[in-house]
């Protein structure tokens, strides 16, 4: 199971500030478990970010980002009460969708 | 089949929410965004990297500005803000020259966002980091050197 993300999206004069905390193992693939055998790599690939609807940033990632991804942007344009909706993909092809109004 | 219900159902739902997704066009519009570009992330220096992406030439510029502490004491949990200031700039990724995999994120831009991101990584050790940008079709780097004191690889 995947577990919500944390959006907080503010307005900071014309532009919406939009902090994410994505809930993410992030493993890179070449750390050993306590066995002492690798533990497969299970990492978030690819991000999509959305403002009512249209999209505004795509990330692709390596396993390098932290554990529980933290990710900052802005959207140019926005007002308070807009919705903003990120999606995120991992390697083994789960994905998750969570959004939240600009405050 | 040892595959029970719970993971049938996450399963189907994951790929039927990429399929709604890919239909909508959130991926399919920007084809460069496809799909993961695998070669980007297992290049080991500037130059494999640069290839692998087809860039042939960048210039340094001022432009580009990298947020980070100088100092990180905990290679798992790094903070680093990238942000440019050229026109139209369409591309940013971040590169930590010292890490198995030197790719750390890629971000492309609609006219929509402010190109100004910043994320959390994970550092071996002491590296330059550098960031590339793509605007109005040229290439510009920036690079900061971030010295940690504790690996973030191997826990």
């Amino acid at each position: 199971m995947t577990s919500p993300m944390r959006i907080r999206a503010r307005m900071a004069g014309d532009v919406a500030d939009v902090r994410v905390l994505m809930a993410h193992e992030m493993e890179t693939g070449t750390r050993k478990g306590s066995d002492g055998q690798l533990v497969p790599a299970w990492f978030i690939q690819e991000i999509i970010a959305l403002h009512n609807g249209k999209s505004v940033m795509t990330a692709q990632w390596g396993p390098a980002i932290s554990k529980n991804p933290y990710l900052q942007f802005k959207v140019k344009g926005a007002k308070a009460g807009d919705k903003v909706a990120v999606t995120w993909k991992d390697n083994k092809g789960e994905s998750r969708t969570d959004e939240a109004a600009i405050a | 089949m040892s595959m029970n219900r719970r993971d049938v159902l996450k399963a189907s739902g994951g790929a039927a929410v990429y399929t709604a997704l890919a239909s909508m066009g959130f991926f399919a519009a920007n084809p460069a965004m496809a799909a993961w570009k695998k070669e980007w992330f297992e290049t080991k220096s500037i130059a494999d990297t640069l290839k692998a992406m087809g860039i042939s030439a960048t210039a340094e510029s001022a432009d580009v500005a990298i947020t980070s502490p100088d100092i990180a004491e905990n290679g798992a949990v790094v903070p680093v803000g990238v942000a440019s200031k050229l026109p139209k700039t369409e591309m940013m990724a971040v590169m930590i020259e010292k890490n198995p995999s030197m790719m750390a994120g890629l971000y492309e831009f609609t006219p929509a966002a402010d190109p100004d991101v910043s994320m959390r990584v994970k550092m071996g050790q002491s590296s330059d980091v550098y960031a590339l940008v793509k605007a109005d079709g040229k290439f510009f780097m920036a690079k900061k050197e971030i010295k940690v004191t504790l690996g973030g690889c191997g826990g």
